[in-house]
């Protein structure tokens, strides 16, 4: 198939950015969208073109570090996956596709698609984890029993790639699904429960500080995670934070 | 140099414990003054930081990645070996300790799998505690599952996502130490020289991935744990971004590198679908645990099924070809991945491949969907006899178990695994050999240390489904924060290293010329281009079968190709900025030449082992005809290469392998 491109082209932080067209033939529908932006840029070099710039790395679907914003969607029209699963099956001869980076205040633009989002890391710094040195000289793991249902629960939450493509859906840029997720790995496992106070006040404040907005519950990050985080972390990270605040 | 593996004496039992107890430690307010470098965030550099952090040591971490939480550990998917023996099913430390030796064809060294098999257990312990949510059972305890080349469930997992969660484990653990300041960390920063002073290792040379700009970075000991170089076949299921820079530039000033010829080729991966495919995907071991694989036993069957006039459920069972059960009733399916690729091959090179360009057999679940489904109606109560009803029960259990794997197969290849058999073919996965290091993990230029599976100490010839995470962590968390504070226990008074000496000088010029090089070289071809010829030199002729004169064409069409590079490469665009064409210019550039130290070395090992296949060492008669055929009278050593310019020049230097504790006898799954 044939294509038209239309994607964000930005120097550097500083720069202004445009879109910019470009034409692309003989797509195969086996593809996927990122080795069809290879072809591209393929043929950018031969040109003598500046290349496109992306963030990509595993290509299947698990690293998090592909983010592109396609026809207004974080990884763009399919569901449950990442750009770099995204195939060219899902368009058809003749469309027009648009591609930007994702786009947030806490997310800047590093060059063309490329974003900064170590504002996900400091969050992280601040509590997404258990004090527990690593010396391996811990109980038996099954001396800590944990119901199978709260097991798979933290597991579900757990599965977050930290792409931020909740963050790229909301309205209000809202890092709550992706903040909601941690605490809800860690509020839902017996482990995880002695410092569940502390860290969820913690990340929350870092969530605030990053520039992140509020959730207003419309749900559009849940409908885009590649890894269908649910919203019920969101209320269970809300019901986490009011006791620890009353705590407080 | 003679190679010295200072292995500690004493019964294989105790070589550890008496290790621990003998080794000198650095005390707490000196480990404050002392700096360590840690390239590379996965598993195995990931909980090295974190582990040297809490002791109290500066630790400095870098990656490529935009987060540490990307490094491609993340991508694993089965699960990680424990010698637990949670099932009762006779599992053991020194069960696994031969299972690891005997899978990997007897070419790994005895102490250093006896050291993982050992410290496996505590794994589990420390990532429960950390609060990685492995797969439980309904009364809150761990599941296990089976994985290849085994005879117990020894495997703990987290769906399809194990590596994922085991590395946000590892993660997490780094953070708290980058939260207390303990570590800092260098993201999107690639190492692109290791600084030896006065014989040790003392700093890297970096270049930032964002802005181009030059950094050195000194520290009173460097550890890599930079990965694999298995993306020198070009199409790999390694990320994009994995490559052996940082191993190579070790290598180049004086580590060792050892046995590069022995590759992992992954049985069950996602074939090939054009000439577009930038990468390949893995599907997990773990599904051979309840997949079938076979061809039909026809070849009309086989080209009716390549024009699509018969699906492959029509066949019936007796015209289907279960070549790994036929040819391994004990192990079946489960047989260990060198030996279930080869068959796949075998089948394929006969004519029986299933998809249009005949490099594919299945992999199907449908009997394991009716056992599934049939026990999960006599548990509900319900009719064992309703087929829909049957079907429906199991697909929910597969789900459960792989339901991760099916989507993304599913999203792929535009075909629903529950309902027909998934297609798969033999990719390249991980790499054995690495950089040789001692039983400290320590390489052969002081100071420098290798971990996971940028070394090559543990796996051999061949590794086992779900090791990888095992040894990553081992090391990583267990085993070099230890060794490690042994050496630096002499450097307690050496203070702050500086980075204003010849020694950073010189290796920052060699970083700056030859980028300057590439940038400037305005050839006529894109990097891919270069690499992509290269990866087909290496799975044509350096692949799953090897032979004299494929290798010897090899080596030369490696060294005409790495010549045409260095004349004609087009890198787009300057050093100071975002520049991924320069970032993978450099790696392919390093790729050209470990290519060559790889074919050389495959030509120099005369025999079949583990993953390494020559076609002039197989068995020709009696019940292993036709398998691989070890040559332990003359092969029972490890390959250390020493650089000397061009890899045609390198030096081989021979670790002698001695079986002590294990009787060295041909591999048989039959």
């Amino acid at each position: 198939m044939n294509l038209t491109l239309k994607i964000w082209r930005q120097k550097n932080a500083n720069d202004k950015g445009k879109l910019v067209d470009y034409k692309i033939n003989d797509v195969s529908p086996d593809m996927s969208f990122l080795e069809m932006l290879d072809v591209l840029n393929e043929d950018l070099i031969n040109k003598g073109d500046d290349p496109v710039a992306f963030d990509h790395d595993c290509r299947e679907g698990i690293c998090g570090m592909c983010s592109l914003y396609i026809n207004g969607e974080a990884h763009g029209p399919d569901r449950g996956v990442t750009t770099c699963q995204l195939h060219m099956r899902m368009f058809k001869d003749g469309d027009t596709i648009f591609i930007e980076p994702f786009r947030a205040t806490a997310f800047p633009v590093i060059k063309d698609l490329v974003v900064d989002r170590s504002a996900f890391d400091r969050i992280q710094h601040a509590g997404g984890f258990i004090s527990i040195n690593t010396s391996g000289n811990t109980v038996d793991a099954n001396t800590i029993p944990v119901n199978k249902h709260d097991a798979d629960e933290a597991f579900e939450a757990a599965t977050c790639i930290g792409c931020g493509a909740c963050v790229a859906s909301c309205k209000n840029s809202s890092a709550m699904l992706f903040v909601g997720a941690k605490v809800s790995q860690f509020a839902l496992l017996p482990q995880g429960r002695i410092e569940a106070t502390d860290r969820v006040l913690n990340m929350v404040k870092q969530m605030d500080e990053e520039g992140f907005g509020n959730c207003t519950n419309t749900g559009a990050c849940e409908v885009e995670c590649p890894k269908g985080i649910s919203l019920e972390n969101i209320a269970r990270m809300n019901r986490e934070y009011l006791a620890a605040s009353l705590k407080g | 140099m003679a190679l010295d593996s200072k292995i500690p004496k004493g019964p294989i039992a105790d070589k550890w414990t008496n290790y621990k107890n003998h080794i000198d430690l650095v005390n707490p307010a000196n480990k404050r003054n002392i700096d360590i470098i840690v390239v590379g965030t996965g598993l195995a550099g990931g909980s090295a930081a974190a582990t040297l952090a809490e002791l109290g040591y500066n630790v400095k971490a870098f990656c490529f990645q935009d987060s540490p939480r990307r490094a491609h550990s993340i991508a694993a998917q089965g699960g990680i070996n424990a010698a637990k023996n949670y099932q009762g099913d006779g599992d053991s430390t020194y069960r696994l300790f031969y299972d690891t030796v005997k899978g990997g064809d007897y070419r790994s060294r005895e102490a250093n799998v006896y050291r993982l098999a050992e410290v496996s257990a505590n794994i589990i312990d420390q990532c429960v505690a950390q609060g990685v949510p492995f797969a439980r059972e309904y009364g809150g305890y761990l599941d296990n599952r089976s994985f290849g080349g085994v005879l117990v469930s020894r495997t703990f997992y987290a769906a399809g996502q194990t590596g994922q969660q085991l590395l946000l484990g590892a993660y997490s653990a780094m953070n708290r130490q980058i939260g207390r300041g303990k570590i800092k960390m260098y993201n999107r920063h690639e190492m692109l020289d290791v600084v030896v002073v006065g014989g040790k290792a003392r700093g890297i040379i970096t270049r930032n991935l964002i802005t181009g700009e030059i950094e050195r970075h000194a520290a009173h000991a460097v550890v890599l744990g930079t990965g694999g170089y298995g993306n020198v076949f070009f199409l790999s299921t390694n990320a994009m971004g994995s490559n052996v820079t940082a191993a190579w530039k070790a290598h180049k000033r004086g580590a060792y590198f050892a046995n590069p010829c022995y590759t992992q080729i992954h049985p069950t991966c996602i074939p090939v679908s054009g000439d577009h495919q930038s990468k390949l995907t893995l599907m997990s071991e773990s599904l051979r645990n309840d997949g079938r694989i076979w061809v039909p036993k026809n070849i009309k069957d086989v080209e009716a099924i390549r024009n699509k006039t018969l699906k492959p459920k029509d066949i019936p069972e007796e015209d289907r070809d279960y070549y790994l059960e036929r040819r391994y009733p004990a192990f079946g399916n489960l047989v260990p991945r060198d030996v279930a690729s080869r068959a796949a091959k075998e089948r394929c090179d006969a004519g029986y491949g299933v998809n249009a360009t005949g490099e594919a057999v299945f992999l199907d679940f449908a009997s394991a969907i009716q056992r599934y489904g049939k026990e999960q109606a006599h548990v509900k109560g319900l009719n064992e006899n309703d087929a829909a009803l049957v079907k429906k029960l199991g697909q929910e259990v597969i789900k459960n178990k792989y339901g991760n794997l099916f989507q993304m197969y599913e999203k792929i290849v535009d075909q629903d695994p529950y309902n027909t058999p998934m297609m798969i073919y033999p990719a390249v996965h991980y790499t054995m050999g690495g950089i040789w290091v001692d039983y400290n993990l320590m390489t052969t230029v002081p100071g420098l240390y290798c971990i996971g599976e940028a070394n090559f100490s543990d796996h051999g010839a061949n590794r086992l489904g779900a090791s990888a995470l095992m040894q990553g962590l081992a090391d990583g968390y267990f085993v070099l924060p230890y060794t490690i504070g042994d050496y630096l226990s002499k450097d307690i008074r050496t203070g702050k290293i500086p980075t204003n000496t010849p020694e950073f000088d010189e290796a920052e010029k060699n970083v700056r010329d030859r980028i300057n090089h590439l940038i400037n070289n305005n050839g006529t071809h894109s990097v891919d281009h270069f690499h992509k010829k290269l990866g087909k030199i290496m799975w044509d002729k350096v692949g799953m079968s090897r032979n004299a004169q494929g290798l010897n064409e090899a080596i030369s069409e490696i060294k005409t190709l790495r010549e045409e590079f260095w004349k004609d490469v087009k890198v787009p665009g300057t050093n100071e900025e975002l520049n991924e064409e320069l970032a993978k210019a450099g790696r392919v550039a390093d790729f050209l030449e470990l290519g060559e130290l790889f074919a050389k070395d495959a030509l120099m090992r005369e025999e079949s082992c583990g993953g390494h296949f020559r076609e002039e060492s197989v068995e020709l008669d009696g019940e292993q005809k036709g398998e691989a055929k070890r040559d332990d009278e003359n092969f029972a050593f490890v390959a250390a290469w020493e650089y000397k310019g061009e890899p045609s020049d390198a030096v081989l230097h021979k670790e002698d392998l001695e079986f002590v504790d294990i009787e060295l006898k041909q591999r048989s799954y039959k």
